[in-house]
């Protein structure tokens, strides 16, 4: 039950470095350090409590319907890939401290740092696939936030996005892959799809998955040849190449190939795919890492080339050689982390990490220098560390290795080719930088680092010492258990040793050492030779790819996408007509069972109206003033037409709508051009009239479809829970403030907001206004005309009046909140139009923004008081009350909900309105001309 | 008999609003189409008003008195318009 806690406490680390930063950095580092550390303290706690056969394992549902769970596991193999996250995660955080220079943000370092300590975490323990695969995806995304981290670089920018697109793509691919794993075994879970290794290879999808589970693994784990992300991430600041890019995150591909062993290996397929794509690997990964004059790069390769090595033996796939694996892939992170860290002090205390700029470091930083030396040791394989060990191992089994028939002889080749290559770099490096007579003063004076910084090393490479001398004491049991995990089947017989007596794989080695001598000697001959290849710059090659991609798809999209309304409208209204023509194909059963209502005159002449408002207000569109007209005359109508079928709210609605356009028209109006120019040639004019007609003929059908049926609409339960639920008799309204009063609170937000937002682009604008008319007259000089001041003052105490009546009656009767603010909302705008900006403002003297404001709000207030009283959001309650001389009242909570609309709707129509007016108050050229 | 004075009444209000579309179609000047939009908007209050005492009820009412009230308010915005351009000074 407590397996969660290790992915769980290394995510609460994450938030742990933001917090203690304050107290320093030296406390930040220890506080980050405390969660990674209690989690060791359980793993070891974990492993050293429960008897070895078991696999301990936990499971709490998440998404059944999906396969997916939380579910732990805690084998072998997850204990020894746990250890070295970890304990050498421990050790980045402390070497961290010291690397960081005071600009970089050290809390952001170790939060990322931390989640992808997480990931790290949660892929290795994982005991689902599909949480396998999330937390796979956040090592992707943690490992970006990490290599970016000097996000003012270019390169580091660069490669972290190349990181991202190459490891991101084959988490999609390794997705595919377990989701076709899923398919043929029925489950997500681990430790069923282990035991299904007959079902999964027996299965017709086998190849494809396979090819897909491995194109994940191989990316994470820069083989060949989606290497080439691995070198471009050396961006990176130090720490993350040693901890990602040695020991842990390009570690996780391989950690996928061995999880997944039992389940997918054992066949002809992925023995080939995976031991040649390892051994080319290698080799190709160690040429370059021979021909790279920057440390870190010489890293990078010398890493790529290391994780072929294991691939190469995963491929080969007995258990000696997963046992070889497995062993190799401690060393390599001993050795290798400590390199990076060496590589990362070198380049903090010279100043540059060319090899072509060092030498001589021997005398400046001796312990660095012995300390290095000996992890290259161990990387080149010489006895007697670590990498001697398991480097004979991956010898013997390429030696006894029976693939590929008559063409066996070519593994122990490319594997001694490999193995001479890594002794070549190995040396160089170490010469290079430490014995070679400096050619060019570094830029800085190298002194030894503190102690503190040079810890982790010193640690690591004790660890190799140990580990190459007594082999069998501290990794045995270890690395037995991560054996049983990864190999089906009896436990094999094994026992590490520095001492084989002579055999086969010695002589190998012993020709690869002094083959790698020789090469080291020639090394200024083979520089020579390699330029004569054009240089390759990976990045270069990628992004022009992105680049081509990018350009491809935007001619896709500007193909469909240009940016002309017309063309969007003309297509989407050509796919409507023809998806209702198809629809409504079948004529005969257009018309319903109802049959058609009577027609009265009255109802003919609405309808004539209608149409010559509709017809002209697009013919004489260019006639703003005229078309304006013509939809005042569609917007009565309609409003008539609202009250003749029975629908009072709508139609107080429409009309009072229709008044506050008009005006808003009005004041836009002044601003546009007169006269729109002929912009339509006669072909278009065409096209677009038969597509408005084809549209309004399918709409009218599907109108006289609908109306000559017996619909069942939800309408119904409405009028019959409006008195009942909601206290009131006016359905609308009920539905308003009651039953869809989530709806109508958004609305009304939406309409502050827009409001405000009109407001804020209407700050301070100030327009040219015309001198004159369109047809060239001069303004009238009558300001505020008497007649329109004195209707105005009168009008606006009935309006108030009227607005009060309607929002009182509204839960019963037509009315409501929203017809009354609009009526205020005239009212006050009238008063504007007939006195002007000032008159008015100086009598109004308030702001319109807390009015819209404080409506939402007290809407939004009456839907919270229901919480006090145990209710669901906005549920709302009524009752009756007696009052003297008025009468019985029913007071419904509704109604204060139907107060805020009111005041939303008074504050965001002012707002916009006596915003628009005030545009060219300030400035008007001819004010107090005649 | 209501029945026939109503039948009347609708023909005659019918007709001022046909005259109304008449004015409002050909103008000729501007103020021309401005006022037979606003006569179209009282006759609709005589249309409403009728089409409640047909079917005596009151529900109504109210959409004339909005009319009533606000209708002209349109028109004076395009007059200010016509007049001062700026409507809100």
């Amino acid at each position: 039950m407590t397996l969660p806690w290790i992915p769980l406490l290394t995510f609460l680390g994450v938030f742990v470095p933001a917090l203690a930063i304050r107290g320093g950095r030296t406390v930040c580092a220890l506080a980050t350090a405390t969660a990674p550390a209690v989690a060791l303290g359980l793993v070891l706690f974990f492993y050293l409590g429960h008897d070895g056969d078991e696999v301990m394992r936990t499971s709490l549902q998440w998404l059944p319907a999906m396969g997916l769970e939380l579910a732990f596991r805690l084998d072998g193999l997850s204990l020894l890939f746990l250890l070295l996250i970890l304990g050498i995660g421990l050790l980045i955080i402390l070497y961290t401290r010291y690397y960081l220079s005071e600009q970089d943000s050290m809390s952001r370092f170790y939060a990322f740092l931390m989640l992808f300590m997480t990931a790290m975490v949660g892929i290795v323990t994982s005991d689902n696939l599909l949480l396998l695969w999330g937390f796979w995806e956040l090592t992707s995304i943690s490992s970006f936030l990490l290599i970016s981290f000097w996000s003012h670089e270019t390169t580091a920018r660069k490669g972290a996005r190349m990181a991202m697109t190459v490891t991101g793509a084959g988490g999609l691919a390794l997705l595919a892959g377990i989701m076709l794993i899923g398919k043929v075994v029925g489950t997500y879970d681990m430790g069923t799809v282990l035991e299904s290794h007959d079902l999964i290879t027996a299965s017709p999808l086998y190849p494809a998955i396979i090819v897909l589970v491995l194109l994940g693994a191989f990316t994470k784990s820069a083989q060949f040849p989606f290497h080439f992300w691995l070198p471009h991430a050396m961006a990176a600041p130090t720490p993350v190449s040693a901890y990602l890019h040695s020991a842990t995150m390009v570690k996780a591909g391989i950690f996928l190939m061995l999880r997944l062993h039992p389940a997918l290996s054992g066949t002809e397929l992925w023995t080939v795919i995976v031991t040649l794509t390892g051994l080319v690997t290698m080799v190709y990964g160690a040429w370059f890492a021979f021909l790279k004059t920057d440390l870190k790069g010489i890293l990078a390769f010398s890493t790529i080339s290391h994780l072929g090595l294991i691939t190469s033996l995963l491929g080969l796939g007995n258990s000696q050689a997963m046992i070889a694996a497995l062993f190799h892939i401690i060393n390599h992170a001993l050795f290798k982390a400590s390199l990076f860290m060496a590589a990362g002090i070198i380049d903090h205390e010279a100043g540059t990490r060319d090899v072509r700029k060092l030498g001589g470091l021997y005398r400046l930083m001796p312990i660095t220098t012995v300390l290095t030396c000996i992890a290259t040791v161990s990387m080149a394989g010489l006895p007697p560390l670590n990498g001697f060990i398991s480097k004979e191992m991956f010898f013997t089994e390429a030696l006894a290795s029976q693939q590929f028939g008559g063409l066996a002889w070519i593994v122990p080749l490319l594997a001694g080719l490999g193995g001479l290559l890594s002794v070549a770099y190995s040396l160089r490096l170490a010469y290079a930088t430490f014995f070679r007579r400096p050619r060019q003063e570094p830029p800085k004076t190298p002194h030894e680092p503190p102690w503190p910084m040079r810890f982790p090393v010193e640690l690591l490479v004790a660890l190799c010492i140990i580990v190459g001398l007594v082999p069998t004491l501290p990794q045995s049991p270890i690395l037995e258990d991560a054996v049983r995990a990864t190999v089906s089947g009896e436990m094999p017989e094994f026992h590490l040793a520095l001492w084989h007596g002579i055999n086969p794989a010695l002589l190998l080695s012993m020709a690869v050492i002094a083959g790698g001598i020789v090469l080291h000697l020639l090394h200024r001959h083979m520089m020579r030779f390699n330029r004569q290849f054009k240089p390759q710059d990976a990045r270069y090659i990628f992004e022009g790819f992105v680049q081509r991609l990018v350009a491809l798809c935007q001619r896709l999209i500007d193909r469909l996408e240009n940016g002309s309304l017309q063309r969007y409208m003309f297509l989407l209204m050509a796919v409507s007509v023809l998806a209702m023509a198809l629809g409504l194909a079948d004529l005969d059963m257009l018309a319903g069972s109802l049959g058609q209502q009577a027609l009265d005159p009255i109802v003919i002449l609405g309808a004539a109206l209608l149409i010559m408002g509709g017809v002209l207000t697009a013919a004489l569109h260019r006639y703003r003033l005229i078309s304006l007209l013509m939809l005042s005359v569609v917007g009565l109508v309609v409003a008539l037409t609202f009250a003749r079928f029975s629908a009072p709210d709508l139609a107080l609605t429409q009309l009072s709508v229709e008044v506050v356009t008009m005006i808003l028209l009005m004041l836009a109006l002044f601003f546009l051009p007169q006269k729109t120019p002929k912009e339509s040639s006669g072909a278009r004019v065409v096209r677009d009239v038969l597509i408005a007609t084809g549209f309004g003929g399918a709409v009218a059908s599907l109108n006289f479809a609908v109306l000559t049926r017996d619909l069942n609409s939800i309408s119904n339960f409405f009028i019959d829970q409006s008195v009942p639920g909601g206290g009131g008799h006016n359905v609308v309204n009920v539905i308003l403030v009651d039953f869809r009063g989530f709806d109508t609170l958004g609305e009304i937000t939406v309409l502050a907001i827009a409001g405000l937002a009109i407001f804020k682009l209407l700050n301070r604008l100030r327009l040219f206004m015309p001198a004159t008319d369109m047809e060239g007259r001069l303004w009238s000089n009558d300001r505020h005309p008497t007649l329109l001041m004195v209707v105005s003052q009168t009008l606006l105490p009935l309006a108030l009046l009227v607005s009060f009546f309607i929002f009182l009656r509204g839960h019963n009767q037509p009315g409501g909140g929203f017809i009354a603010g609009l009526i205020t909302a005239v009212a006050l705008i009238l008063l504007y139009m007939s006195r002007g900006v000032e008159w008015a403002q100086q009598r109004l003297d308030f702001q319109f923004q807390p009015i819209a404001i404080a409506g939402v709000a007290l809407s939004t207030f009456t839907g919270l008081c229901s919480w006090l009283f145990g209710y669901p959001f906005l549920t709302s309650t009524f009752d009756h009350f007696h009052l003297p001389l008025i009468g019985d009242i029913e007071l419904a909570s509704a109604l204060i909900f139907d107060g805020g609309i009111y005041l939303a709707v008074v504050g965001a129509t002012l707002m916009i309105l006596a915003n628009l007016g005030k545009l060219t108050t300030a400035h008007r050229p001819n004010k107090d001309m005649p | 008999m209501i029945g026939i004075a109503l039948w009347i009444s609708f023909f005659l209000v019918a007709m001022a609003i046909v005259l109304n579309a008449y004015r409002l179609l050909v103008g000729p000047s501007l103020p021309d189409r401005i006022i037979a939009l606003d006569t179209m908007y009282v006759n609709s209050i005589a249309l409403i008003i009728l089409y409640t005492i047909w079917l005596s009820t009151r529900v109504y009412f109210e959409g004339a008195l909005l009319i009533a009230m606000l209708g002209f308010i349109s028109t004076v915005a395009v007059c200010k318009y016509l007049l001062r351009g700026d409507i809100i000074e």
